[in-house]
């Protein structure tokens, strides 16, 4: 009876306003960067990736409209009067102006009053503009046993498959070639058949029964009925003419990649300078994580000696000791020839250090490097994070900038603000490699 | 009729498809039984985030794309999320049929409530009243938006999307000014609007050479000053002077000039009869669910949570509570219409006299006499009585700049009346709302800027900051200087200009 129509919406149109809020973010995407900066800074080690509130100046993002201004002559009626009579007075506030203008409701006075405007971003849209921009440089795609990626490719039609897949013009066509293939002979002989008939039924009737025409007429008109009816049972589409399309997996090459981090722990480096390290790493960790699918990432932690350590113990394990750089060089060396072969690899390295090493290590270090290390590496990042002066490790690699300017870069990192900012130095996208 | 007995719809506070359906049914009747004239409803059950979305974009079910309707729903969801605002239980469109949005949150007792606020009070007002009759085409609205959705999205791809964006944010800014407020609007229609386009591309193209045609000829000063003026006559519509005559823009830009106007003015009326509509589905809502416990479809339990539910809709905060923010339009239009009502039934001495032609008349006429012939202002001026105005104890405070204090003109006692009820309706009527600009004129002969004027309303000045922002986007649109002049009379009191005049040497 009625005329009412109830609809549940509730499964569709989810995120419907997902583009405008889109939008938004782009519009304002120096702000939510420079908020996502100064998070990254001041943020622990555990809670670097949350989402974060991001605020931009009211004035930045107001629509300007036509307005009224303050000024004027201007009546208002208000609701819940107690004691006023006509003719009362009330002085005006005191403030260059009138302040606020004393339950002066609306419209008017709105366009000062925001000052901030407040909102949330996930998690995935910060870790976007957090490394946003950002890439692993001299990446190449090379091809790799361990194919995780596959690509389908359209290889021709087969008869086995899934309906799904059914191609109609093929299976089509199969089924037309059929028919005509079989019943061929016998439309052949029809077509002969309705001929002699025409043929006869032409003739004038003859006066002796004997010569009349009447019963071959009849023996033919039998005939051609049997013929189609045979022609008739030949399937219109059967099993065998279905056609599927074929599809193969094929192989990708990959962008399949490692990256080693190198950190020490030597007792040189103070909680602070550990806890900086860790951060610098958490961060590229993520990066990779997020931006690149298929990577290796293997820890190495060292004081005298170095260690192939997981994720966890990398990060969390108090363990310390003296300093011999050129361990880890060692360590990694040994890796990189056991597991990761230049020929399908591309290899990356970040190693922190706060530059305190034995003295006689130092050139040993650069020598590995030079010799060793850095022809099969598509980039080496070494940071320094020391407030002081540089030492013998800093100066040994500094020689090793100018032969190797594309694929070694050096940084130093005083305090935990810096973090960031070199991180997106050493990382910066360089428009030509993707 | 209380004690026959009762045989409520449903018991429990959960609701379900068929539940509401019955009780669509059941108001369905009750609105029929009081002559309620509504367009078919169509109610479509959503989430809070798919409210929240509704929100932002306006309440336009199918909204093109805007970075402000992101920060709209950037705001709604921060505010919804701490807790510091509740969602609208329901959002309802003007159109054919009647859209409405139900919160799946509500409890059952809120859904009938918004079925029959929404369903068959707002809907019936925009079926009814006159401004909607004239102004909106609800059979055409949606399809409209789904052309303007569609066309937008088009010259995104074609554009570029921040091309787009500063076209739409450029009209935005003047989307107050972008309606006609006294012409009538010529219906939308989404078809020939498309068949149309082409054709007015081209066209439109044509029309605007008329300004470029008037090559600039050297510097007659007397010739200047006997120009006729152009537009001859001044105008209010900015958005549509823009679209017909901006020299600049491309036809896929006034394309988009004209979808903004279109939408302005489509929510035009909406502006205008705020108290009136709020006010009628409230007071619908309220009469509607009482018949429905008057006939025992309804327990008490349900009743005691509507109750709530309705006091919480119509609380009208005081002047100096910390709530206070400008009068309730539901308090105020529920209050009007049930006193219309009352008057109608048990006229006092006093109605008597203030009110000779309804008091004692038939109350359902009455009303919807009131609901289909006005708005806001008018409504107010016409049916607002002592008895109101004595309830939400009205008063009027005259701020004047010359003052040094704030002056009370009026109170709610006899010599008060018409002038709070004066003051009241002025204050809805949104000519003093909205500042009054006009295009006054564009030099064809110079520089081919474009004049607008500003008629402050009791030396009420325009909001400078924002006003410069504007003639920006005016700026970006018109392709020459613009130029706002604020005048009383003949004599101009201020100027803004964009771009700013910084070249006072040369013109000197």
């Amino acid at each position: 009876m009625t005329n009412t129509h109830v609809v549940d919406r509730r499964l569709n149109g989810r995120n419907k306003s997902a583009v405008n809020r889109q939008r938004f973010l782009r519009r304002y995407r120096e702000h939510i960067k420079k908020a996502v900066t100064e998070a990254v800074n001041k943020r622990s080690i555990t809670d670097i990736d949350r989402g974060e509130s991001v605020s931009i100046p009211g004035k930045d993002i107001s629509e300007p409209v036509f307005r009224n201004g303050r000024g004027g002559r201007r009546s208002n009626v208000h609701p819940g009067n107690r004691e006023f009579v006509t003719g009362d007075t009330i002085a005006r506030p005191p403030g260059g102006g009138g302040g606020g203008g004393a339950g002066q409701g609306k419209a008017s006075n709105q366009g000062e009053g925001i000052d901030e405007f407040v909102f949330q971003i996930s998690q995935d849209e910060f870790l976007d503009f957090m490394f946003e921009d950002l890439a692993l440089p001299n990446l190449i795609r090379k091809q790799l046993k361990d194919t995780l990626s596959y690509k389908y490719v359209r290889a021709g039609y087969t008869n086995q498959g899934t309906p799904a897949k059914i191609n109609i013009v093929r299976s089509m066509r199969g089924a037309y070639a059929r028919r005509l293939a079989l019943t061929g002979n016998r439309r052949k002989r029809i077509a002969e058949l309705e001929a002699e008939l025409e043929a006869l039924k032409k003739q004038p009737e003859h006066p002796d029964p004997a010569l009349s025409p009447a019963a071959r007429i009849k023996e033919l008109e039998e005939e051609i009925e049997r013929l189609r009816n045979r022609v008739k049972r030949v399937p219109y589409i059967d099993e065998i003419d279905i056609r599927y399309n074929q599809h193969l997996r094929q192989p990708q090459p990959a962008t399949a990649a490692v990256m080693f981090c190198l950190m020490d722990v030597s007792g040189s480096m103070s909680q602070n300078h550990k806890d900086i390290a860790k951060r610098f790493f958490i961060l590229l960790y993520l990066f990779l994580k997020r931006n690149y699918q298929k990577i290796d990432v293997v820890f190495i932690r060292h004081h005298t000696s170095a260690k192939e350590v997981d994720e966890q113990e990398f990060f969390y394990s108090r363990e310390t000791g003296g300093t011999i750089v050129s361990s880890a060089l060692k360590l990694m060396k040994e890796v990189m020839d056991a597991r990761y072969p230049t020929a399908d690899w591309n290899i990356y390295a970040a190693q922190a250090s706060d530059g305190d090493n034995w003295n006689d290590d130092s050139p040993r270090c650069s020598k590995m490097l030079a010799e060793d290390i850095l022809p099969k590496t598509q980039f080496y990042s070494y940071i320094e994070i020391t407030p002081h002066e540089h030492q013998m490790l800093w100066h040994e690699y500094e020689k090793l900038l100018t032969p190797f300017k594309d694929r070694f870069a050096m940084q130093q990192i005083v305090d935990a603000g810096d973090i960031f900012p070199v991180f997106r130095k050493l990382f910066q996208k360089q428009g030509e490699h993707g | 009729m209380a004690s026959t007995e009762r045989k409520p719809i449903s018991t429990g506070s959960e609701w379900t498809f068929e539940l509401i359906k019955e009780y669509d049914e059941a108001i369905a009747e009750a609105a029929r039984h009081f002559g309620l004239d509504t367009y078919r409803n169509q109610i479509e059950v959503i989430s809070a985030e798919q409210m929240m979305d509704a929100y932002s974009s306006v309440g336009m079910p199918v909204g093109y794309h805007h970075w402000s309707f992101g920060k709209q729903f950037l705001q709604t969801e921060k505010l919804y999320k701490r807790g510091q605002m509740g969602l609208a239980y329901e959002i309802v469109i003007n159109s054919d049929p009647c859209i409405a949005y139900l919160m799946e949150e509500n409890t059952m007792m809120m859904q009938a409530l918004v079925i029959a606020h929404a369903c068959y009070g707002h809907n019936s007002f925009f079926k009814g009243n006159y401004l909607f009759r004239t102004w909106t085409d609800a059979s055409a609205i949606i399809d409209y938006l789904l052309f303007a959705r569609n066309y937008i999205s088009k010259c995104e791809q074609r554009h570029g999307v921040e091309a787009v964006e500063s076209v739409l944010d450029a009209c935005h800014s003047i989307m107050n000014q972008g309606v006609d407020r006294y012409k009538r609007p010529s219906p939308i229609s989404a078809l020939k609007e498309e068949a149309r386009l082409r054709e007015r591309e081209a066209y439109l193209q044509q029309q605007v050479n008329d300004l470029w045609r008037t090559i600039p000829t050297r510097a007659g000063e007397k010739s200047r000053k006997k120009q006729p003026r152009f537009p001859a006559e001044p105008q209010e519509n900015l958005l549509y002077f823009i679209e017909k005559n901006a020299p600049l823009l491309e036809p896929w830009q006034r394309e988009i000039v004209r979808i903004v106007r279109k939408i302005a003015q489509y929510f035009y009326p909406q502006r205008q009869t705020q108290v009136m509509n709020e006010g009628w589905a409230t007071f619908w809502h309220y009469t509607l669910i009482n018949h429905l416990y008057d006939e025992g479809k309804v327990t008490d339990g349900f009743m005691l949570e509507f109750l709530q539910s309705h006091t919480s809709v119509v609380y009208q905060p005081s002047f100096d509570s910390q709530w206070y923010s400008g009068i309730n339009p539901y308090a105020l239009g529920f209050a009007m219409f049930q006193d219309i009502k009352r008057i109608c039934q048990s006229p006092t001495e006093e109605d008597k006299r203030w009110f000779p032609d309804i008091a004692g008349s038939d109350w359902l006429k009455t009303l919807d006499f009131a609901m289909r012939n006005f708005k806001d202002e008018s409504f107010i001026l016409q049916f607002l009585s002592p008895k109101i105005i004595r309830d939400f104890k009205f008063f009027n405070i005259l701020d004047d700049d010359r003052d040094n204090e704030y002056v009370v003109t009026a109170i709610h006692d006899d010599h008060g009346y018409r002038q709070v009820r004066e003051l009241l309706a002025r204050q809805y009527n949104l000519s003093f709302k909205d500042p009054n600009i006009q295009v006054y004129n564009v030099d064809l002969r110079g520089d081919r800027s474009l004049t607008l004027r500003h008629f402050p309303i009791d030396r009420i000045p325009l909001q400078e900051k924002d006003g410069n922002e504007v003639l920006k986007h005016l700026h970006r649109l018109w392709g020459f200087d613009v130029v706002l002049e604020s005048v009383e009379g003949d004599k101009v009191l201020s100027t803004l200009r964009c771009p700013p005049q910084n070249k006072a040497e040369v013109s000197s």
